[in-house]
């Protein structure tokens, strides 16, 4: 379903139709959520879901093909001791270590995970609409099925709209059937939840697989009210169009208790049909070993320490 | 495989339930005259929870003789100061056995842990200690430059917030250098009477607290007893009546806080999903069991059907059960006459042709359950839109243009409580300025702070509680 078509009045015109949300009453509706309390079964459900659901990422200037392989690795049996852990969800890295990741992978039975790359100048979207294409292009041709791009959030703050419209559509036309694309708002940058369900609508509307807060560069990034917001439009969106589209927080998301807060948000939002790595991902890297030490609590009644997981 | 929330009971390994509370006369634990007692259940499970003292008319009499000697002995005597010591160390101790204060409510009211945990306890902690602030500053309160207290104060407290309201009674009593005679409701007398527990620990002088339990013939003791120089009391708008006819020509004085229908207006602009959370907080928090409930839904007619989908599906995801699990969002009703009462009105709706509806949900076999309510294609009419049903059961109207919005809000005896959702301020003021209600919420509802007065218009009451109101109405000089 086309609700708007790329000009500024028809874009203008939709946006004016969503509800505006109320920054106190979603902070506390999240608090709220904040509250659940998931133990004993329900925890060790979570925990290896969350486990399926991480972008395992690593997005450093000192990246090194090592590194990517040893987070590869990582991906592939998350606990060298356990086979019963699964697999992650995806890798995440820059353009330039794609194929590594990708060559990496599949050398070492990691078929299956695919691998994301950020895209369309990550993490700051500042470059002209040819690098973008390039990149983006750049990154399918080496491997990537997942592209994570970068709204231009100069001109989404300043009423560009169509601008941020059409680059969306364009790199998505550019995915094809060839790679998932998912859509960085960049929340911390928009700073109001309003902006944050706008552009969500936006991203959606634009061919967006998925809606991702945030580069991790910049703080504050996956907060629980703009996550909740963006599950909120994701279920109205399906409402509407009936295509589900998935949703992946990124940056801050460290502890076993962040996640299953997460997950909580997402059972009691969009509900149990997005708990899912097809429709939920977390962008986390440090978040996988606080996962494997809950995963060992829960399975030998006691805590390892932190050199009973690997560090890499 | 769904993402089911295994069961995160809170421990009631903190409580320990006696099994037999005295009354609580002259800083002692005293038995009733003739040894009578009645029983508490936990109305979750029907199980018994200890037996507690019946007062007979001597033991109010007995009661109130101590509160007055205390009062003209010691209270009264004492420096503002060290009264308002007294309040912190009360407030102190109530953090510090916040947990255990929070279990014992959960047993014996049936309301959800969550809702001890993170409101009823702190809001009460949040009373004393802002009480205690005032104690020596009384002259700057606005009601005069040498207020005085009235004396000893009657006290009758509902069931919905046991604690909560006893320190909504006692805290500005005590602040203001009354003396209290305070009777629990008769389904939740256990976390009183474990606040005298703590005016033990906080080394109130003896008499200045007396906490009497019984039924309504207890409370017709108090507030008939010559002794008593003002009556505060929340409840029920009939027992209120009641109350304003047996004091009238008598020199005592009276806060009522009582019943209230509240309308809760949704406006088109409105935020829908933050509305959403205000409609179930208004109606489904301490499942129905507030005066101050928003009961009646009054949504602009062109965003009727959109808001009742989200509001239903919102309804379909509330967590009914065990109120000691920390996942559950509605507990059990109070008591089985609560429920039969619940149980009378909702049919009322039905029979007068409204539509009903309730989530699918499994309730415990055992205790005094229901399920969240919405009755649709309510009118002014229906019995459903003018009688308090004090349970989880909303009734949804709908207006055309915000004039009629106001007509049918304050079309009602009572005035309490209302809430307005709208993105335009603008709205909100015009709105709240036309309502006649004592507490109006904007974007939010259930709020509730001790610095805000609270009380009601119409027949939901007499006098405000909270604030430097609330502080008034225990002052001569004030009223």
């Amino acid at each position: 379903m086309r609700v708007m078509d790329g000009t500024l009045p028809s874009i203008k015109g939709f946006l004016k139709t969503l509800s505006p949300v109320d920054q106190v009453g979603a902070e506390a509706r999240a608090a709220m959520l904040a509250t659940r309390s998931i133990k004993t079964s329900s925890k060790s459900w979570a925990i290896d879901m969350a486990i399926s659901m991480i972008d395992l990422t690593t997005l450093e200037g000192a990246d090194t093909a090592g590194k990517v392989k040893a987070i590869c690795n990582k991906a592939v049996r998350p606990d060298p001791s356990d086979s019963t852990v699964p697999h992650v969800g995806a890798i995440c890295v820059y353009n330039d270590m794609v194929r590594v990741a990708r060559e990496h992978l599949d050398a070492s039975g990691g078929k299956d995970i695919p691998v994301a790359a950020v895209s369309t100048a990550f993490p700051s979207g500042r470059a002209s609409l040819e690098v973008k294409k390039r990149d983006t292009e750049d990154a399918i041709a080496n491997g990537a099925a997942e592209i994570d791009m970068v709204i231009d959030r100069g001109a989404f703050l300043s009423g560009d709209l169509v601008k941020v419209f059409n680059e969306i559509e364009f790199i998505k036309s550019i995915c094809g059937d060839k790679a998932h694309l998912k859509v960085i708002l960049e929340t911390g940058e928009l700073v109001t939840l309003d902006n944050v369900r706008k552009a969500s609508y936006l991203a959606m509307a634009a061919g967006a697989d998925f809606i991702k807060t945030s580069t991790g560069k910049v703080s504050p990034a996956a907060t629980a009210p703009v996550v909740l917001v963006m599950l909120e439009a994701v279920r109205d969106w399906y409402e509407m169009t009936g295509t589900r589209i998935g949703v992946k927080p990124a940056g801050g998301i460290r502890t076993t208790k962040d996640a299953i807060k997460q997950l909580v948000l997402v059972n009691e939002t969009a509900g149990p049909e997005w708990l899912n790595p097809g429709l939920f991902r977390i962008g986390a890297s440090a978040l996988l070993n606080d996962l494997l030490m809950q995963r060992m609590k829960l399975r030998d009644g006691h805590y390892a320490g932190s050199n009973y997981v690997t560090l890499d | 495989m769904t993402f089911e929330y295994a069961s995160a009971p809170e421990s009631t390994s903190v409580v320990k339930i006696k099994p037999e509370y005295g009354l609580f006369i002259n800083g002692k634990f005293l038995p009733a005259k003739g040894g009578k007692v009645f029983s508490t259940i936990n109305p979750a499970t029907e199980a018994h929870l200890s037996k507690v003292a019946f007062a007979a008319p001597s033991d109010v009499d007995k009661a109130v003789a101590a509160a007055r000697t205390a009062y003209s002995k010691v209270w009264s005597k004492m420096p503002a100061a060290e009264r308002g010591k007294y309040l912190f160390r009360i407030a102190r101790i109530l953090q510090e056995r916040a947990r255990e204060f929070a279990v014992l409510e959960t047993m014996d009211n049936g309301k959800p842990i969550r809702e001890t945990r993170d409101t009823d306890i702190p809001l009460a902690a949040a009373h004393f200690f802002y009480h205690a602030g005032w104690a020596d500053k009384l002259e700057h309160a606005g009601v005069g430059t040498a207020p005085k207290p009235h004396g000893v104060v009657g006290q009758i407290i509902p069931w919905n917030f046991p604690l909560l309201m006893l320190s909504w009674k006692i805290a500005p009593a005590l602040a203001t250098g009354n003396t209290v005679v305070l009777k629990p409701a008769e389904t939740t007398p256990l976390t009183a009477l474990l606040f005298a527990e703590v005016c033990q620990q906080a080394g109130l002088p003896a008499g200045v607290v007396n906490i009497v339990t019984g039924d309504g013939s207890t409370g017709a003791a108090i507030v008939n007893h010559p002794g008593i120089d003002k009556i505060a009391f929340t409840g029920s708008t009939d027992v209120g009546k009641g109350i304003a006819r047996a004091i009238a020509g008598s020199k005592k004085s009276a806060t009522l806080e009582l019943g209230g229908k509240g309308a809760n207006i949704v406006f088109e602009d409105a935020p829908i999903d933050e509305t959403v959370e205000g409609i179930i907080t208004g109606i489904f928090f301490n499942q129905g069991h507030v005066c101050c409930a928003g009961s009646r839904l009054l949504v602009q007619e062109n965003i009727h059907d959109e808001l009742m989908a989200k509001l239903k599906a919102r309804i379909s995801k509330i967590r009914v059960g065990d109120p000691l699990d920390k996942n559950t969002d509605l507990g059990a009703i109070n008591s089985s006459a609560q429920l039969e009462k619940i149980r009378e009105l909702t049919a009322s709706g039905v029979e007068e042709g409204a539509e009903q509806w309730s989530p699918s949900c499994n309730l415990p076999s055992k205790g005094f359950w229901f399920p969240p309510t919405v009755f649709t294609g309510v009118t002014q009419a229906h019995k459903i839109a003018r009688e308090e049903i004090f349970g989880p059961v909303l009734s949804v109207l709908t207006f055309r243009t915000p004039q009629e919005a106001i007509e049918k809000a304050n079309n009602t005896p009572f005035g309490l409580s209302a809430g307005i959702w709208t993105d335009k301020g603008s709205r909100i003021l015009w709105t709240a300025k036309h309502l006649k209600a004592g507490v109006i919420w904007a974007n939010t509802f259930n709020k509730f702070d001790p610095a805000s007065p609270f009380g009601g218009y119409k027949e939901s009451g007499w006098g405000r509680e909270g604030g430097r109101h609330g502080l008034a109405a225990y002052l001569k000089g004030g009223h």
